[in-house]
């Protein structure tokens, strides 16, 4: 008997079951389709203004900064600030991603720009999030070569950049997106929930940032505050 | 070096634990830290006792429904491009992993940090078969240093103390300067952070545990801070998870449920830093990633707890709150338990896992205060399972013999109330007796357990039965 058959055979020995009960397969056949939500808290659930607000507020408290622009062409001057006020190199890596690639750059001072795969010479890097959840400053970022997963964890310093319509109250919102992206029970290779920046209290319990991964994190919310509309719970 | 449990040994673990003064130095923080940053957190965040509900019945319906659940993960993970293998035993397991690393001809091979690769001993394994495994989690990178389990099971190294660590990066890092300054913790930190960053480009493997595995979507998911995991999943030519059958949750709205109450509980955070969830090996566009994606499901006796006195065992899902919440792991620490799990999660899993017979004495470690179950994200009955453990240790006749007849002696009378009260009230008055000019003893026969450590009071006026039954008749 193989190992898979001795563990479900196990399982369904000690749960009394054959597995081919109907009721049983369609009670988890209809949780997987309906993927009903539980319990959302209401502290993500307020208007779009103050949402943005409970986000930037949230990145700063998970040890985050953040900057603000009404528009996205301020980018790249946000980005060469971020790096003059750490006094970092002038570089950044990036990702292909078109909301990234038609920025001018060049218009940034001696900010230099590249998409060559990460090395150890990148310090920092600019990625672009797929949404991102005010509830905890979470970001939202989904592997592939508009974004490379390398650009979150080997640099120094991550900088990304959320626009404010991609900003919602909690993680329950964040699935429709994906499922809509991606397909129905379907994903991309990874998808990050980036909170603040790395860190580890394994030494006496003493908080340090970046462990392994970035040092700092540096986001970038880009758009109009946003209508007073009152954001809704997807249904299950 | 291989890890055999010392779990028999829990009472001499104990004696030479509450001796050490630098384990007692280093468990002072768990006390003062870890509690009231978790009530804060908690505190901010109406919602989460219904959480913890929905965290529970999310848990029980899955376990529930653990083999169509199971079967459905199953056709997610290979339809997007990864193997499921599955391990009835911690052999199976370690010799899978061992299969998959020489096949690729791995070298060394990158840890995130795992509790099944703790239980199965994988380390030793792929050490004694010429592969070097690598833990990366700061703390795991420690204790890996020090050729020691976890003694907590997301702070491997709560037991240890700066000065240690100190000592054992300058014993280890023998090719750096040796008056470099490594004061501060920051230090320690900015050294392995140097020096695993090497080992995370050169890996040939990764391995990482997982903190949910999804039916709806095939999808592995863990929870970390410091990033290590993804830097050990995302560079290397093969990724591993190593994940126990009870890890399954239905959906990504499960989820959802799930990490509220796994930060809060383990870290005291609003949200870990790094959640990431994983489906398949590298696609065809993307520029990194693993070029193989396994997923080894772990067994080794789980399914026969299904449906039985432990079944709630295998809602946990390692956040660690009940070892920060309890006062006997406060004064012990978590190698006195003599295995992979300590605490009261440990007391009640581990002779689960390696018998009654040998962990015994863990289910006995407890003063069931109950704070354990107070604050479970799962609502495990933490408390109820210890005391089915001690139930059959006595029906296995594997607790001591003077516990047994202590036990049989205290029963005799029990059974007899008239005889229990006449006992009682004539020991408590002959106490009182010889007591009274101090109002304590120093010294007891029988009951030098207790008067070794501390002075026994002197009884005070009738028994509590007696003074019961007197309010009883006031109150009338």
């Amino acid at each position: 008997m193989s190992a898979r058959e001795q563990i479900f055979g196990s399982i369904r020995r000690s749960l009394g079951v054959t597995g081919t009960e109907a009721p049983r397969r369609k009670e988890v056949a209809d949780r997987i389709s309906g993927h009903p939500h539980g319990v959302i808290p209401a502290r993500g659930q307020v208007s779009a203004k103050e949402r943005i607000a409970l986000f930037v507020r949230m990145v700063e408290a998970a040890a985050g900064s953040v900057t603000r622009l009404d528009d996205r062409a301020g980018v790249p001057a946000a980005v060469a600030d971020f790096l003059r006020q750490n006094n970092l190199p002038m570089t950044v890596r990036r990702g292909a991603d078109p909301r990234l690639a038609d920025l001018a750059w060049e218009r940034a001072g001696t900010l230099e720009v590249s998409t060559a795969p990460w090395d150890a010479s990148a310090l920092s890097s600019v990625s672009h999030a797929l949404s991102a959840v005010a509830e905890t400053g979470t970001l939202v970022l989904v592997s592939g070569s508009d974004n490379p997963t390398r650009l979150n964890f080997l640099p120094d310093n991550h900088i990304v950049v959320i626009e404010t319509k991609d900003i919602v109250g909690d993680y329950e919102s964040i699935w429709p997106r994906l499922r809509e992206k991606f397909g129905d029970g379907l994903m991309p290779r990874v998808v990050n929930f980036i909170t603040g920046p790395s860190r580890s209290a394994d030494i006496e319990q003493t908080l340090i940032m970046g462990a392994h991964g970035p040092r700092r994190l540096h986001v970038i919310v880009v758009g109009d505050p946003g209508e007073p509309s009152f954001g809704t719970p997807q249904a299950g | 070096m291989t890890h055999v449990a010392t779990s028999p040994r829990f009472k001499e673990n104990a004696h030479a634990a509450l001796a050490d003064p630098e384990l007692q130095n280093a468990l002072k923080f768990v006390e003062v830290n870890l509690i009231q940053r978790r009530r804060d957190v908690v505190d901010r965040l109406p919602e989460f006792d219904a959480l913890r509900d929905s965290a529970r019945d999310i848990k029980n319906h899955t376990l529930a429904h653990l083999d169509l659940y199971l079967e459905a993960y199953e056709s997610k993970v290979t339809a997007a491009g990864g193997h499921v293998h599955y391990a009835v035993t911690a052999d199976d397991a370690k010799a899978i992993v061992l299969d998959i690393c020489k096949r690729l001809g791995a070298k060394t091979v990158t840890k995130g940090k795992s509790m099944v690769g703790e239980e199965i001993g994988l380390n030793d394994h792929l050490e004694a078969n010429g592969i070097v495994p690598i833990e990366t989690d700061l703390g795991e990178y420690i204790i890996q240093l020090r050729h020691e389990l976890p003694s907590h099971i997301i702070m491997p190294a709560v037991h240890l103390t700066k000065g240690q660590i100190e000592a054992d990066f300058r014993r280890a890092h023998t090719n750096l300067p040796a008056d470099r300054n490594l004061a501060e913790a920051r230090d320690l930190l900015t050294e392995a952070r140097a020096i695993l960053r090497e080992k995370f480009l050169a890996a040939d493997v990764g391995i990482t545990g997982a903190n949910f595995l999804v039916a709806e979507t095939g999808t592995s998911i863990i929870v970390t801070n410091e990033g290590n995991g993804d830097l050990t999943q995302t560079l290397p030519k093969a990724h591993i998870v190593l994940a126990s059958i009870e890890k399954l949750v239905p959906t990504l709205e499960d989820v959802a449920q799930m990490l509220r109450v796994l930060a809060r509980s383990a870290t005291a955070q609003e949200m870990s830093v790094y959640t990431t969830l994983s489906t398949g090996p590298r696609r065809p566009e993307d520029p990194d990633g693993p070029g193989e994606y396994h997923v080894i499901i772990l067994d080794n006796g789980r399914s026969s707890m299904l449906g039985g006195d432990f079944a709630d065992m295998l809602r946990c899902i390692r956040c660690g709150a009940c070892m920060n919440h309890c006062p006997v792991f406060h004064a012990v620490g978590g190698h006195a338990y003599g295995w992979v799990y300590p605490g009261p999660m440990g007391a009640v899993l581990t002779p689960s896992l390696i018998g009654v017979d040998k962990a015994g004495q863990l289910p006995n470690a407890s003063t069931f205060c109950g704070r354990c179950e107070e604050i479970c994200p799962v609502r495990i009955p933490l408390p109820r399972m210890m005391r089915s453990w001690r139930e059959r240790e006595f029906e296995r006749h594997l607790s001591p013999a003077t516990v047994r007849s202590g036990l049989a002696f205290w029963a005799f009378f029990a059974k007899r109330p008239w005889l229990y009260g006449l006992a009682t009230s004539l020991a408590s008055r002959l106490l009182a007796l010889i007591g009274s000019r101090n109002g304590r003893f120093r010294w007891l026969p029988l009951a030098t357990g207790w008067t070794r450590y501390r002075d026994f009071p002197a009884p005070q006026g009738a028994t509590f039965q007696a003074q019961w039954k007197a309010r009883g008749t006031q109150r009338r």
